[in-house]
Protein backbone atom coordinates (compact mmCIF):
# COMPACT_ATOMS: atom_id res chain seq x y z
CA UNK A 1 0.00 0.00 0.00
CA UNK A 2 1.09 3.64 -0.65
CA UNK A 3 1.23 5.09 2.46
CA UNK A 4 0.79 8.68 1.42
CA UNK A 5 1.99 11.82 3.65
CA UNK A 6 3.33 9.15 6.02
CA UNK A 7 7.55 8.22 6.41
CA UNK A 8 7.23 5.03 8.39
CA UNK A 9 10.88 5.34 9.76
CA UNK A 10 12.50 6.83 12.55
CA UNK A 11 9.70 10.03 12.88
CA UNK A 12 11.18 10.25 16.49
CA UNK A 13 14.85 10.87 15.99
CA UNK A 14 15.77 7.99 18.52
CA UNK A 15 18.13 6.73 19.80
CA UNK A 16 20.22 6.52 22.67
CA UNK A 17 22.06 3.60 23.91
CA UNK A 18 21.40 2.08 20.78
CA UNK A 19 24.59 -0.04 21.05
CA UNK A 20 24.08 -1.58 24.09
CA UNK A 21 20.38 -2.22 23.47
CA UNK A 22 21.85 -4.17 20.18
CA UNK A 23 23.94 -6.31 22.84
CA UNK A 24 21.56 -6.54 25.57
CA UNK A 25 19.59 -7.73 22.35
CA UNK A 26 22.03 -10.56 21.34
CA UNK A 27 22.33 -11.72 24.61
CA UNK A 28 18.87 -11.73 26.38
CA UNK A 29 19.78 -13.73 28.93
CA UNK A 30 22.06 -11.44 31.01
CA UNK A 31 20.27 -9.49 34.04
CA UNK A 32 20.50 -6.05 33.90
CA UNK A 33 20.63 -4.47 37.33
CA UNK A 34 17.00 -2.47 37.32
CA UNK A 35 16.91 -0.59 40.42
CA UNK A 36 18.14 3.04 40.89
CA UNK A 37 20.16 3.93 43.45
CA UNK A 38 17.31 5.23 45.24
CA UNK A 39 15.74 2.26 45.37
CA UNK A 40 19.02 0.48 46.43
CA UNK A 41 19.30 2.90 49.43
CA UNK A 42 16.16 1.36 50.26
CA UNK A 43 16.20 -1.93 49.72
CA UNK A 44 19.77 -1.56 52.23
CA UNK A 45 17.46 -0.21 54.68
CA UNK A 46 14.97 -3.14 54.30
CA UNK A 47 17.97 -5.51 54.65
CA UNK A 48 18.93 -4.02 57.92
CA UNK A 49 15.75 -4.35 59.34
CA UNK A 50 15.58 -7.58 58.71
CA UNK A 51 18.56 -8.48 59.92
CA UNK A 52 18.59 -6.78 63.30
CA UNK A 53 15.15 -8.38 63.29
CA UNK A 54 15.77 -11.77 62.70
CA UNK A 55 19.06 -11.75 65.25
CA UNK A 56 18.52 -11.73 69.19
CA UNK A 57 15.29 -8.97 69.35
CA UNK A 58 13.48 -10.66 71.92
CA UNK A 59 9.76 -9.93 70.15
CA UNK A 60 8.61 -12.05 67.44
CA UNK A 61 11.05 -14.30 65.42
CA UNK A 62 11.63 -14.62 61.44
CA UNK A 63 9.02 -16.89 60.99
CA UNK A 64 6.28 -15.52 63.17
CA UNK A 65 5.34 -13.15 60.43
CA UNK A 66 4.83 -13.01 57.34
CA UNK A 67 7.13 -12.69 54.48
CA UNK A 68 7.66 -9.11 53.55
CA UNK A 69 7.03 -8.47 50.11
CA UNK A 70 10.26 -6.89 47.86
CA UNK A 71 11.18 -2.95 47.88
CA UNK A 72 8.79 -2.50 44.20
CA UNK A 73 6.05 -4.30 45.64
CA UNK A 74 5.81 -1.80 48.66
CA UNK A 75 6.43 0.94 46.53
CA UNK A 76 3.36 -0.38 44.64
CA UNK A 77 1.31 -0.78 47.96
CA UNK A 78 1.96 2.44 49.52
CA UNK A 79 0.68 4.22 45.98
CA UNK A 80 -2.25 2.53 45.67
CA UNK A 81 -3.13 2.59 49.73
CA UNK A 82 -2.30 6.51 49.32
CA UNK A 83 -4.74 7.22 46.21
CA UNK A 84 -7.24 4.84 47.39
CA UNK A 85 -7.07 5.93 51.02
CA UNK A 86 -7.74 9.81 48.90
CA UNK A 87 -10.54 8.74 47.15
CA UNK A 88 -8.50 9.24 43.52
CA UNK A 89 -8.95 5.73 42.19
CA UNK A 90 -11.98 3.40 43.28
CA UNK A 91 -9.88 -0.11 44.13
CA UNK A 92 -12.89 -1.79 42.22
CA UNK A 93 -11.64 0.41 39.03
CA UNK A 94 -8.81 -1.28 39.36
CA UNK A 95 -9.62 -4.61 39.68
CA UNK A 96 -11.96 -4.20 36.82
CA UNK A 97 -9.06 -2.87 34.41
CA UNK A 98 -6.58 -6.04 35.90
CA UNK A 99 -9.66 -8.29 34.95
CA UNK A 100 -9.79 -7.08 31.75
CA UNK A 101 -6.53 -7.33 30.07
CA UNK A 102 -6.36 -11.19 31.39
CA UNK A 103 -9.31 -11.81 30.50
CA UNK A 104 -10.74 -10.35 27.43
CA UNK A 105 -8.42 -8.08 25.44
CA UNK A 106 -5.34 -9.62 24.04
CA UNK A 107 -4.02 -10.97 20.15
CA UNK A 108 -7.75 -12.53 19.53
CA UNK A 109 -9.36 -9.27 19.14
CA UNK A 110 -7.08 -8.54 16.33
CA UNK A 111 -6.67 -11.70 14.52
CA UNK A 112 -10.66 -11.66 14.35
CA UNK A 113 -9.62 -8.20 12.31
CA UNK A 114 -7.80 -9.75 10.62
CA UNK A 115 -9.47 -12.54 9.96
CA UNK A 116 -12.63 -10.08 8.79
CA UNK A 117 -10.51 -8.05 6.19
CA UNK A 118 -9.26 -11.44 4.39
CA UNK A 119 -12.80 -12.13 4.09
CA UNK A 120 -14.31 -8.91 2.96
CA UNK A 121 -12.84 -6.72 0.86
CA UNK A 122 -14.83 -3.96 2.04
CA UNK A 123 -13.64 -4.29 5.04
CA UNK A 124 -10.18 -4.79 4.75
CA UNK A 125 -10.76 -1.00 2.28
CA UNK A 126 -12.43 0.89 5.09
CA UNK A 127 -9.85 -0.57 7.70
CA UNK A 128 -6.50 0.20 5.68
CA UNK A 129 -8.60 3.95 4.74
CA UNK A 130 -9.59 4.51 8.25
CA UNK A 131 -7.89 1.65 10.56
CA UNK A 132 -10.20 3.18 13.73
CA UNK A 133 -13.67 3.36 12.38
CA UNK A 134 -13.05 0.09 10.60
CA UNK A 135 -12.20 -1.80 13.94
CA UNK A 136 -14.75 0.16 15.94
CA UNK A 137 -17.12 -1.60 14.01
CA UNK A 138 -15.83 -4.34 15.48
CA UNK A 139 -15.89 -2.68 19.06
CA UNK A 140 -12.55 -2.98 19.50
CA UNK A 141 -11.91 0.21 20.53
CA UNK A 142 -10.69 2.12 23.51
CA UNK A 143 -7.59 3.01 26.08
CA UNK A 144 -4.31 3.03 23.71
CA UNK A 145 -6.25 2.14 20.55
CA UNK A 146 -7.71 5.59 19.75
CA UNK A 147 -6.16 5.87 16.83
CA UNK A 148 -5.32 3.11 14.72
CA UNK A 149 -4.22 2.81 11.59
CA UNK A 150 -3.27 -0.44 9.93
CA UNK A 151 -0.47 -1.04 7.47
CA UNK A 152 -0.83 -4.11 5.14
CA UNK A 153 1.73 -6.15 4.19
CA UNK A 154 1.88 -7.42 0.33
CA UNK A 155 3.71 -9.33 -1.92
CA UNK A 156 6.55 -6.12 -2.10
CA UNK A 157 5.93 -4.50 1.12
CA UNK A 158 6.81 -5.89 4.70
CA UNK A 159 5.65 -3.82 8.10
CA UNK A 160 7.14 -3.78 11.39
CA UNK A 161 5.81 -2.04 14.41
CA UNK A 162 8.02 -0.58 17.30
CA UNK A 163 7.69 1.73 20.24
CA UNK A 164 11.05 3.86 19.78
CA UNK A 165 10.72 5.64 23.00
CA UNK A 166 8.55 3.25 25.37
CA UNK A 167 6.20 0.95 24.30
CA UNK A 168 2.94 2.01 22.79
CA UNK A 169 1.25 -1.01 21.52
CA UNK A 170 -2.50 -0.90 20.05
CA UNK A 171 -4.27 -2.33 23.49
CA UNK A 172 -7.66 -3.09 22.35
CA UNK A 173 -6.34 -5.15 19.20
CA UNK A 174 -3.36 -6.81 21.05
CA UNK A 175 -3.21 -6.58 24.46
CA UNK A 176 -0.41 -5.38 26.37
CA UNK A 177 3.12 -6.22 24.73
CA UNK A 178 5.30 -8.88 25.41
CA UNK A 179 8.83 -8.26 27.22
CA UNK A 180 10.71 -8.73 24.45
CA UNK A 181 9.00 -5.35 22.72
CA UNK A 182 9.79 -3.47 25.45
CA UNK A 183 13.47 -4.05 25.50
CA UNK A 184 16.05 -1.63 24.63
CA UNK A 185 17.62 -3.84 22.50
CA UNK A 186 13.88 -3.90 19.82
CA UNK A 187 13.03 -0.31 19.91
CA UNK A 188 16.72 0.65 18.71
CA UNK A 189 17.20 -2.16 16.42
CA UNK A 190 13.87 -2.41 15.13
CA UNK A 191 14.55 0.79 13.43
CA UNK A 192 18.32 0.52 12.37
CA UNK A 193 18.66 -2.69 11.31
CA UNK A 194 14.80 -3.95 10.63
CA UNK A 195 15.67 -7.30 8.59
CA UNK A 196 18.23 -7.94 11.34
CA UNK A 197 15.72 -8.24 13.60
CA UNK A 198 12.94 -10.05 11.76
CA UNK A 199 16.06 -12.63 10.77
CA UNK A 200 16.25 -13.33 14.87
CA UNK A 201 12.48 -13.99 15.03
CA UNK A 202 13.15 -16.42 11.88
CA UNK A 203 12.12 -14.52 9.10
CA UNK A 204 14.50 -14.42 6.43
CA UNK A 205 12.96 -11.73 3.72
CA UNK A 206 14.18 -11.17 0.19
CA UNK A 207 16.00 -8.44 -0.46
CA UNK A 208 13.17 -6.87 -3.18
CA UNK A 209 11.06 -6.56 -0.35
CA UNK A 210 10.95 -3.61 1.05
CA UNK A 211 10.58 -3.49 5.22
CA UNK A 212 8.23 -0.30 6.59
CA UNK A 213 8.42 0.53 10.49
CA UNK A 214 6.18 2.63 12.17
CA UNK A 215 7.23 3.94 15.39
CA UNK A 216 3.90 3.81 17.24
CA UNK A 217 3.48 7.13 19.75
CA UNK A 218 0.87 7.67 22.96
CA UNK A 219 -1.53 9.38 19.86
CA UNK A 220 -0.83 6.78 17.13
CA UNK A 221 -0.97 2.70 17.23
CA UNK A 222 -0.04 0.23 14.42
CA UNK A 223 -1.21 -2.76 13.74
CA UNK A 224 0.04 -5.11 10.57
CA UNK A 225 -2.71 -6.52 8.58
CA UNK A 226 -0.63 -9.96 7.46
CA UNK A 227 -1.15 -11.91 4.27
CA UNK A 228 -3.58 -14.75 4.06
CA UNK A 229 -1.46 -17.61 3.82
CA UNK A 230 -2.14 -20.39 0.83
CA UNK A 231 -4.13 -22.99 1.58
CA UNK A 232 -6.76 -21.53 3.43
CA UNK A 233 -9.25 -20.91 0.55
CA UNK A 234 -11.98 -22.97 1.97
CA UNK A 235 -11.73 -21.90 5.83
CA UNK A 236 -14.36 -19.63 7.95
CA UNK A 237 -13.60 -16.36 9.04
CA UNK A 238 -13.02 -18.04 12.64
CA UNK A 239 -10.92 -20.57 11.62
CA UNK A 240 -8.95 -17.84 9.72
CA UNK A 241 -9.00 -16.14 13.18
CA UNK A 242 -7.41 -18.92 14.99
CA UNK A 243 -4.60 -19.13 12.60
CA UNK A 244 -3.26 -15.42 13.03
CA UNK A 245 -0.95 -14.65 15.44
CA UNK A 246 0.24 -11.82 17.85
CA UNK A 247 3.36 -11.87 16.15
CA UNK A 248 2.38 -11.57 12.63
CA UNK A 249 0.45 -8.24 13.98
CA UNK A 250 3.28 -6.67 15.00
CA UNK A 251 5.25 -7.85 11.74
CA UNK A 252 8.03 -9.97 13.37
CA UNK A 253 6.28 -13.26 11.53
CA UNK A 254 4.25 -14.06 8.77
CA UNK A 255 0.55 -15.80 9.41
CA UNK A 256 1.79 -19.58 8.52
CA UNK A 257 -0.24 -21.93 6.43
CA UNK A 258 -2.31 -24.34 8.24
CA UNK A 259 -0.76 -27.32 6.16
CA UNK A 260 2.44 -26.08 7.70
CA UNK A 261 1.79 -26.59 11.13
CA UNK A 262 -0.75 -23.73 11.68
CA UNK A 263 -0.54 -20.77 13.93
CA UNK A 264 1.62 -20.58 16.81
CA UNK B 1 0.37 -10.91 31.16
CA UNK B 2 2.06 -9.96 34.61
CA UNK B 3 4.76 -11.61 36.19
CA UNK B 4 3.61 -10.68 39.63
CA UNK B 5 0.55 -8.82 41.39
CA UNK B 6 2.35 -5.50 41.95
CA UNK B 7 2.75 -5.17 38.05
CA UNK B 8 -0.55 -5.36 37.86
CA UNK B 9 -1.52 -3.13 40.42
CA UNK B 10 0.43 -0.21 39.15
CA UNK B 11 -0.59 -0.89 35.64
CA UNK B 12 -3.80 -0.46 36.25
CA UNK B 13 -3.01 2.73 38.31
CA UNK B 14 -1.72 4.51 36.12
CA UNK B 15 -4.54 3.15 33.23
CA UNK B 16 -7.00 5.06 35.84
CA UNK B 17 -5.58 8.20 36.68
CA UNK B 18 -5.02 8.95 33.31
CA UNK B 19 -8.63 8.18 32.51
CA UNK B 20 -9.48 10.35 35.58
CA UNK B 21 -7.63 13.26 33.89
CA UNK B 22 -4.84 13.20 36.44
CA UNK B 23 -2.46 13.17 33.29
CA UNK B 24 -2.69 12.62 29.83
CA UNK B 25 -1.58 9.22 28.13
CA UNK B 26 0.61 11.42 26.01
CA UNK B 27 2.14 12.61 29.54
CA UNK B 28 2.32 9.37 30.84
CA UNK B 29 4.10 7.80 27.71
CA UNK B 30 6.89 10.97 28.29
CA UNK B 31 7.34 10.13 31.78
CA UNK B 32 8.01 6.53 31.26
CA UNK B 33 10.51 7.39 28.17
CA UNK B 34 12.57 9.32 30.28
CA UNK B 35 12.64 6.59 32.88
CA UNK B 36 13.49 4.23 30.34
CA UNK B 37 16.25 6.32 28.48
CA UNK B 38 17.48 7.15 32.06
CA UNK B 39 18.08 3.62 33.04
CA UNK B 40 19.93 3.37 29.56
CA UNK B 41 22.05 5.81 30.61
CA UNK B 42 22.88 4.78 33.67
CA UNK B 43 24.34 1.36 31.57
CA UNK B 44 21.30 -0.30 32.40
CA UNK B 45 19.26 -1.48 28.89
CA UNK B 46 16.65 -3.58 29.86
CA UNK B 47 15.35 -6.62 28.25
CA UNK B 48 12.15 -5.90 29.26
CA UNK B 49 12.01 -8.36 32.07
CA UNK B 50 12.41 -4.94 34.27
CA UNK B 51 9.95 -2.51 32.44
CA UNK B 52 7.58 -2.22 35.07
CA UNK B 53 10.25 -1.35 37.59
CA UNK B 54 10.59 1.79 34.95
CA UNK B 55 6.87 1.82 35.02
CA UNK B 56 6.41 2.68 38.77
CA UNK B 57 9.01 5.29 38.92
CA UNK B 58 7.61 7.02 36.09
CA UNK B 59 3.96 6.58 38.25
CA UNK B 60 5.22 8.04 41.41
CA UNK B 61 6.90 10.59 39.34
CA UNK B 62 4.10 11.55 37.71
CA UNK B 63 1.79 11.21 41.16
CA UNK B 64 4.42 14.08 43.01
CA UNK B 65 4.63 16.17 39.91
CA UNK B 66 0.76 16.18 39.71
CA UNK B 67 0.23 16.91 43.59
CA UNK B 68 -1.72 13.91 44.18
CA UNK B 69 0.78 12.79 46.91
CA UNK B 70 4.26 13.46 47.98
CA UNK B 71 7.44 11.72 48.34
CA UNK B 72 7.28 11.54 52.10
CA UNK B 73 4.14 10.40 52.62
CA UNK B 74 4.74 7.75 49.91
CA UNK B 75 8.24 6.40 51.78
CA UNK B 76 6.53 6.43 54.87
CA UNK B 77 3.63 4.41 53.85
CA UNK B 78 5.98 1.68 52.27
CA UNK B 79 7.65 1.76 55.87
CA UNK B 80 4.50 0.99 56.89
CA UNK B 81 3.25 -1.71 54.81
CA UNK B 82 6.94 -3.26 55.70
CA UNK B 83 6.29 -2.59 59.16
CA UNK B 84 2.75 -3.93 59.19
CA UNK B 85 3.93 -7.17 57.35
CA UNK B 86 6.89 -7.55 59.68
CA UNK B 87 4.46 -7.90 62.90
CA UNK B 88 1.56 -9.52 61.41
CA UNK B 89 1.65 -13.40 62.08
CA UNK B 90 0.71 -16.13 59.61
CA UNK B 91 -2.83 -16.84 58.27
CA UNK B 92 -4.00 -13.09 59.24
CA UNK B 93 -4.38 -10.33 56.85
CA UNK B 94 -2.14 -8.10 56.54
CA UNK B 95 -3.28 -4.59 57.78
CA UNK B 96 -2.10 -1.10 57.80
CA UNK B 97 -2.58 0.92 61.58
CA UNK B 98 -3.20 4.15 61.30
CA UNK B 99 -0.36 5.88 62.25
CA UNK B 100 -1.03 10.13 61.76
Amino acid sequence: MDESGERPVDRRGFIKGSAVGAAAFAAPGKMMNERTDEAEVHDADAHEHTHGHGHGHDHDHDHDHQDVPSDIALRVRALESVLIEKEMVDPAALDEIVDNFENRIGPQNGARVVARAWVDPGFRDRLLADGTSAIGELDYLGGQGEHMKVVANTDSVHNLIVCTLCSCYPWPTLGLPPVWYKSSAYRAKAVIEPREVLREFGLDLPEDIEVRVWDSTAEIRYLVLPQRPPGTADMTEEELAELVTRDSMVGVARVASPSSGGGR
Amino acid sequence: MFDEPWQAQAFALAVKLSEQGHFSWTAWAKALAEELAAAEARGEPDDGSHYYHHWVSALERLVVERGLSDAAVLEERKEAWADAYRHTPHGQPVELKRRE
